[in-house]
């Protein structure tokens, strides 16, 4: 992914360029289908965002813990219980195919 | 101990390490309440949080983070008390999420080291790297249908550990210890079942090789193994092919392969080009695991006794060798029944019965320790026979074979068949004069220095006697009448 900080010390200057090669990268990692005009679009629109976000650099935070949550929880924890499960039938209920309990998909082979 | 290939330009190192991937023997999954039990119907063990329904949340299981914990102390290995879960970004059929959820940057276990035994008594230390929890995958069949693959979900979200050593390993052997070893610590812990048939344990095997103090080679990476034998064939063949092309001039790409256990070959999953981004992030469904020291050192100290310790105890109580020691806390269930042998009985007698005779039978039976039909208390019994001069260790093994046959305590057979070995001088004096007075010539010749002759006439007592005359009190009175 190229993804080239143009000047470190921020002007005016676009920080950020996102390509049409990284933009066609992304896309093809998502399973998305784009085409060669909304890749330039897009790499545009992207460029704008990743700079956008860039101004938060502008913020000292050495030092700083990485804030997890804005209320004092730590994670919950569950039980070793079996609570849940045993609803085939509502699992594969939005499936667009299934067969003797399995999901079907086109034939997937590495 | 590193073992060398010998290759057209010399000898060639080959450099090992392995991801293992132990499931953890819980009753629900990593992060929902679904169960993990093996074989069920397709899909019936599958919450929509498995299923990967918008808006589901996950929730730790505590029992599993217990239990990575655990493993974590019995490799020695550093305990994070913060780890992180991450997303690990990938599209596959069987993992509807798109992303399977796992540790990247902070695992919740870091560096640690095992011993592992090798086969010529000697050991070696393996680093491991790290172990992190992390989601397993649905299960696709391909073989059900001409056009489609099947997917059932039942396996998704179960927690696995991975396990990563260190490349620290240079042969097969050493490999094949490895994972012997892994397996058994997990089993002593109830981490892990280590059920390699049942794919709760899995292993991807890296390779590369490299002359001897060159700078580590470009690796290929052999997936999914589930056998010990098909991982030590797979290294083998693949060790060999990165030689020839290197030999010939070529490159060793760095791959994801496949081991083909019909062709004993392995070819290539996916190449470098379409080698996996995974773009891993911290899951924003979930906090980081933070853990408390307390209960952290609460688990250690109620660890039980693990195989190394197990075998170091076993060296050092019992005087046995390094092999047998290692071989006896190989199997947890193993273990258990020589130290119930042992217990209160000679050490030596009891190793030799257990490693050798009990060991043996059940091999040619094809029968595991648990399905022995000689319990440890009723080989006990035997052993404690053969130590109280009872029988002889002649005898023994015909009363083993027979307690292995009908499940019956070696006392019973021993009277029911007048098994007792004769340890009367009187009778057994009568039977050596009874074989000299036959034997004139063989006395006349052992007499004028054909010294060899005492194995004959002790053959000959212990024949009369069925077996049952005491062997040192028959040598003793032959050599006091011969001389």
């Amino acid at each position: 992914m190229t993804i080239t900080t143009t000047n470190p010390e921020r002007s005016d200057d676009a920080l950020v360029t996102i390509d049409k090669e990284t933009v066609a990268k992304v896309a093809k990692l998502a399973r998305i289908k784009i085409t060669e005009a909304e890749q330039e679009k897009f790499a545009g629109e992207l460029t704008g965002i990743m700079n956008w976000i860039e101004q938060l650099s502008e913020v000292d935070t050495d030092g700083v813990e990485p804030l997890t949550s804005v209320v004092d929880v730590t994670l919950h924890q569950r039980k070793d219980e079996i609570t849940d499960g045993d609803i085939r039938d509502k699992v594969l209920s939005n499936a667009p195919e299934a067969q003797e309990g399995f999901f079907v998909v086109p034939k997937v082979v590495e | 101990m590193a073992e060398l290939i010998k290759g057209e330009t010399g000898a060639w190192e080959v450099v090992l390490g392995l991801e293992i991937h132990c499931q953890v023997t819980s009753n629900a999954k990593l992060f929902s309440g679904a169960a993990t039990e093996f074989g069920a119907a397709p899909n019936s063990q599958v919450s929509f949080v498995d299923a990967a329904m918008p808006g589901m949340l996950p929730v730790i299981n505590e029992y599993c983070v217990e239990q990575a914990v655990r493993t974590g102390l019995g490799l020695n290995a550093k305990i994070n008390l913060t780890s992180v879960f991450e997303r690990k970004n990938y599209f596959y059929a069987d993992l509807p999420q798109g992303y399977q959820i796992s540790q990247q940057e902070i695992p919740v276990v870091g560096e640690g080291e095992i011993e592992i035994d090798l086969a010529d008594g000697s050991t070696k230390m393996i680093g491991i790297e790290r172990l992190h929890l992390e989601q397993d995958a649905g299960k696709s069949l391909h073989d059900q249908h001409p056009s489609k693959s099947f997917v059932d979900l039942n396996r998704s979200g179960t927690a696995l550990m991975e396990i990563v050593s260190k490349p620290d390993m240079r042969s097969s052997e050493e490999v094949v210890a490895y994972v012997n070893k892994i397996r058994a610590i997990v089993r002593y812990l109830g981490t892990c079942d280590g059920n390699m048939d049942e794919g709760s344990m899995r292993a991807d095997v890296n390779v590369s090789v490299r002359k001897p103090g060159d700078e580590l080679g470009t690796r290929c990476e052999i997936k999914n193994m589930n056998s010990v034998r098909f991982i030590q064939q797979a290294i083998e063949y693949e060790a060999r092919r990165q030689i020839e092309i290197i030999e010939n001039g070529g490159k060793v790409d760095q791959e994801t392969r496949l081991f083909d256990t019909s062709t004993g070959e392995t070819r290539t999953m996916r190449s470098k080009e379409d080698a996996h981004d995974y773009r891993y992030f911290p899951d924003p469904d979930l906090l980081p695991l933070v853990l408390d020291q307390k209960w952290v050192d609460n688990i250690n100290d109620n660890l039980p006794e693990l195989p190394d310790a197990k075998k170091h105890r076993f060296i050092g109580d019992f005087g046995m060798s390094h092999y047998d020691a290692s071989v006896l806390v190989a199997d947890k269930p193993r273990a258990e029944y020589f130290e119930q042998v042992v217990e209160g009985r000679n050490p030596k007698l009891a190793v030799t019965w257990v490693t050798t005779e009990l060991m043996g039978a059940l091999n040619k039976a094809d029968k595991d320790i648990s399905e022995s039909p000689v319990s440890a208390k009723q080989l006990g019994g035997l052993v404690s026979l053969i130590e109280d001069d009872t029988i002889s260790g002649r005898i023994a093994k015909d009363v083993f074979a027979e307690m292995f046959e009908t499940g019956k305590d070696a006392d019973t057979i021993v009277e029911k068949k007048g098994l007792k070995q004769v340890t009367d001088t009187g009778a057994i004096e009568a039977i050596v004069d009874e074989v000299l007075k036959e034997n004139p010539d063989m006395v006349e010749q052992y007499k004028s220095g054909k010294d060899k002759l005492f194995g004959f006439f002790v053959g000959q007592v212990m024949k009369k006697s069925q077996g049952k005359a005491n062997p040192a009190m028959v040598n003793q009175l032959l050599k006091s009448k011969l001389s």
